[in-house]
């Protein structure tokens, strides 16, 4: 008995997709809660919250809840550290069922003083999951009582996973920050207008390092990557930057505002993944400064990488011109970023999906999008395994659950999620990026699929 | 990243650094799996299922997919029902399973969602099923999740009466890979003797390249095979951990005698088992499994002097800790620090009794421990191979010892779904890995003057 699955597409689903057409009002449904039953690809709160605070390097993380939810975060995330490797290690109180009968309130103590006997960390970041917020366990009580016992930072971070979405995580996390920031014995008097954070990067690959790098180049100053390789220290001294930029908007708006209004901070969002949007980028950043000197610099920087990359992205570019590509990514922003790299490459976006995407997001996707692109929001396997075929893509960008779907498929895959493992950020970035588009779109062993 | 481990160890009660053992649902979504055309459902929030499905598609590399009831703070305050409801025909409208397996996670059970009752209430269509367990993660582990799903698909699709006996043996793998269920089958088709194996997960997360994806592939055991269980001859089920439930339930339920032997991993186990099903069918060995046999023994005999007498830590699922205990034992190997994160008395009862008779002395053993408690078991009383799952990767590196991947996740390495760790030629593959991993060790890192093309 086989079944191939039929295209089955359901009502309240239609409404999540569109297909771009020219001069038509068209609006997508998102920013919702997926149905009940659907094979929704969707991470939680504790997930969201986990992804913004992981990288910080020296931090203890415990997941307050049952074993699961611990596991499955271990060191699942490609965020690199130039300093301590604290953050890698799994940390839980492992619930078990007297503990959700009686409250875990005392293992979480315990647990917490446990961890300060055998590894002295200065700061603790304790999350709550799913069955904590029901048992009503006081997080924000044991925190501060271990805080006080110990003399060490212990923040709550309340993210049990039904309490919303991955985006609702992003802002526990960003609370969790701002309220380490303030912290009145790091804070200057005054301001180098040379100096800036750098928000939304998790340092992927080592990408902060890259930005920082330019940094130096043209001559302005990190405080710190927000979170990517920050310590609890630098983190501290974010309050003393003349201005911030933000990379992800999705995860660390939030953070900008609640920095530009504790701390007087303005912030700008940039993008550095692709080359036009990195060199725009960068001079957004020399203006920032207001440094004549540094525009100069930058423009000049810029120049030379472009056309040190020029011949190299050339010789990719005739190779991978002309393939067409699938997107489905978590945040709208990336898919966007996406979209004009691809462009770059002389490739076709011909489907463009987000989990979370936002409507302003989406309205900038269609703009983009050429004609018969199709848009959707929180899809399936059903529904990208339909549109990959009908549109005839060559390759899908999407994250660990995607990939095993694309090569099923018999297309060419791409992680622009956490399990990449070379750097696409900036001008080596975008080698690096064609260079994986034509290492897997241009494989021999696609020849092998036999067409189903 | 393990430089934080102290040496000193110190008493943990509360605290669990580096799990060695994940939660109950991971486990029953991939025993449901091995229902041929079944769709796992998860009742609770949407990160749980997105964070199993991502777990076991980073192990199997395969698409894995399941639904979930998408709970929000309503349902956490008035109950899970309505999304069960809602959910289970969500899915039978659109992704038109055979069967829906339900599992609950610790959210559902901590509100108490009484799923008999909802699905009771629930209109399935004509010709569908929906099975359920209940999996709370604060209990056990994902064995337990295994097991208790297991379990659920002899409660709630067996036939209660005895029809006629079908002359079959009712095969329960365990928590094992596609590939050792695969090996398990060829073995008793070799030996000639009918039979049914639940849960079958080949050709379901290990299936072949067409260049078209199937929700519901070719593998998996059919509704009408699980409902002829119970006119089986007898169940034989591997692994008390992951199988003797089930087992214990059809012979309750059906009347099907139960017998649990280990994970047929290596020699000895591989023994008991052919051994078991001659007993149990009055079939005579065939020949080819003598020469399988045999070869495995010249194997043994020609490389023995490669690993014997070194010392080994392991550690993982139970079901296959004691197995490949047992069989480290017979290979020479010196078992010092043997670990599990599920608990279980039974798990640290065996092991000691082998190493008793092994005359194994001051080995470390529990079961419920994590990772940390291994490393620095290790750090006091070092070992020459580690042998376990992908975690076991961060010992490896910070004590330099080489890392003999098996066990349930392997998420950095291939193989392990395509080729058996079960059955002789499985213990062929382990010995050429220990074997392999060794020599390699020593080729990169002897001197010059030692450095042998002949080994
Ligand atoms: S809440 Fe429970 S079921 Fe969900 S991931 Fe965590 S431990 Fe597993
Ligand atoms: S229990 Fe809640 S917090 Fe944990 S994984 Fe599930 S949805 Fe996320």
């Amino acid at each position: 008995m086989k079944k191939s699955v039929e295209a089955y597409t359901l009502e309240d689903r239609k409404k999540h997709i569109v297909v771009k057409e020219k001069n038509k009002e068209q609006g997508i449904k998102c920013d919702q809660h997926s149905i009940s039953g659907a094979v929704s690809q969707r991470a939680c709160v504790y997930c969201g919250a986990r992804v913004v605070l992981n990288p910080i390097t020296d931090a203890v993380h415990i997941i307050h809840g049952p074993i699961g939810c611990s596991s499955y975060t271990w060191d699942i995330r490609g965020s690199l550290s130039s300093d301590s490797e604290m953050y890698r290690n799994s940390f839980s109180t492992d619930l078990q069922e007297r503990d959700i009968i009686f409250g875990g309130e005392k293992k979480l103590a315990g647990a917490i003083d446990e961890i300060v006997e055998s590894m002295s960390p200065q700061t603790i970041f304790v999350y709550s999951t799913c069955v904590v917020g029901v048992i009503g366990d006081d997080l924000d009580a044991v925190c501060k009582q271990a805080e006080k016992k110990y003399n060490i930072r212990v923040i709550p971070v309340k993210s049990s996973g039904f309490a919303g979405s991955k985006k609702d995580g992003y802002q526990a996390a960003c609370n969790a920050i701002i309220s380490l920031m303030d912290d009145k014995e790091y804070k200057i008097d005054i301001k180098d207008h040379r100096t800036l954070n750098y928000l939304g990067d998790f340092n992927l690959a080592g990408e902060v390092w890259i930005l920082n790098n330019y940094f130096k180049e043209i001559g302005v100053n990190m405080i710190t990557g927000v979170t990517g390789d920050s310590t609890i220290e630098k983190l501290k001294k974010a309050q003393n930057a003349s201005f911030n930029i933000v990379q992800c908007a999705g995860s660390s708006i939030y953070l900008a505002k609640m920095m530009e209004e504790r701390f007087k901070i303005p912030y700008e969002q940039v993008s550095f993944f692709g080359i036009q949007d990195t060199a725009n980028s960068l001079l957004n950043v020399a203006r920032l400064t207001g440094d004549k000197k540094i525009i100069r610099d930058t423009e000049v920087f810029i120049k030379q990488k472009k056309a040190d990359i020029a011949s190299i992205l050339q010789k990719y570019k005739e190779k991978c011109a002309g393939k067409k590509v699938a997107i489905y990514v978590g945040g709208g922003f990336k898919a966007i970023s996406l979209i004009k790299q691809f462009n770059e490459l002389g490739m076709t976006t011909v489907m463009v999906g987000t989990q979370t995407g936002r409507q302003e997001e989406y309205d900038t996707i269609k703009e983009l999008a050429e004609e018969g692109t199709v848009i959707l929001d929180d899809t399936n396997p059903t529904e990208l395994q339909k549109f990959i075929k009908e549109k005839g893509a060559d390759l899908l960008v999407g994250g660990v659950k995607e990939r095993p779907l694309a090569y099923k498929l018999g297309i060419a895959f791409i992680d622009h999620n956490h399990e990449r493992k070379l750097p696409l950020l900036g001008f080596e970035g975008a080698v690096n990026f064609a260079k994986e588009v034509d290492l897997t779109v241009n494989s021999p062993v696609w020849n092998l699929v036999r067409e189903g | 990243m393990l430089e934080n481990t102290p040496k000193e160890i110190t008493k943990r009660s509360a605290l669990v650094v580096n799990p060695a053992k994940t939660c109950q649902p991971i486990g029953a979504m991939y025993a449901a799996l091995g229902i041929h055309g079944c769709l796992p459902h998860s009742h609770g929030s949407q990160g749980c299922c997105s964070f199993h499905r991502m777990h076991l598609t980073r192990h199997f590399r395969d698409p894995i997919v399941a639904s979930t009831s998408s709970f929000t703070e309503g349902a956490c305050v008035f109950g899970g029902k309505s999304n069960l409801k809602k959910g289970l025909e969500t899915v039978f409208e659109i992704y038109n399973p055979d069967v829906v397996a339900v599992n609950t996670t610790c959210l559902s059970e901590t509100i108490g969602d009484d799923l008999t009752e909802i699905i009771r209430d629930t209109k399935i269509p004509e010709g569908k099923h929906v099975i359920y367990a209940n999996t709370p993660s604060y209990y056990g582990s994902h064995v337990n999740g295994f097991s208790n799903m297991t379990k659920a698909i002899v409660s709630h699709l067996v036939n209660d009466e005895k029809i006629i006996e079908n002359g079959k043996l009712a095969i329960i793998p365990g928590y094992v890979e596609p590939s050792d269920m695969s090996e398990v089958k060829r073995i008793l088709k070799l030996i000639g003797i009918p039979f049914i194996m639940f849960p079958d997960t080949s050709e379901v997360v290990n299936t072949p390249n067409t260049g078209k994806y199937e929700m519901y592939p070719d593998g998996g055991v059919t509704v009408d095979e699980i409902k002829d269980l119970g006119n089986c001859e007898a169940t034989v089920a591997m692994g008390k951990f992951a199988s003797e439930a089930a087992a214990f339930e059809l012979e309750k339920k059906s009347d099907v005698e139960a017998h649990t032997i280990k994970v047929p991993l290596g020699i000895k186990a591989t023994d008991d088992m052919i051994m078991k099903f001659l007993e149990l069918t009055g079939k005579s060995i065939p020949k080819e499994l003598e020469t399988e046999r045999g070869q495995l023994v010249d194997i043994m005999v020609d490389i023995h002097n490669h690993y014997h007498g070194k010392k080994v830590a392991i550690f993982g699922d139970p079901d296959i800790v004691i197995a490949m205990t047992e069989f480290a034992i017979s290979l020479g190997l010196i078992p010092t620090s043997i670990l599990t994160g599920t608990p279980g008395n039974a798990f640290e009862k065996q092991i000691n009794e082998m190493l008793e008779q092994a005359g194994i002395e001051d080995a470390k053993v529990k079961a419920s421990g994590d990772l940390m408690d291994l490393h620095q078991w290790i750090k006091n009383e070092p070992v020459d191979m580690l042998i376990g799952n992908t975690y076991g990767k961060y010992i490896a590196r910070a004590e330099n010892i080489p890392l003999v991947r098996l066990g349930f996740p392997i998420l950095d390495r291939v193989g392990h779904s395509y080729f058996p760790s079960v059955g002789y030629k499985g213990a062929m593959r382990i010995i050429e890995k220990i074997s392999t991993a060794f020599l390699d060790k020593y080729d990169m890192e002897c001197a010059e003057e030692d450095f042998e093309l002949v080994m």
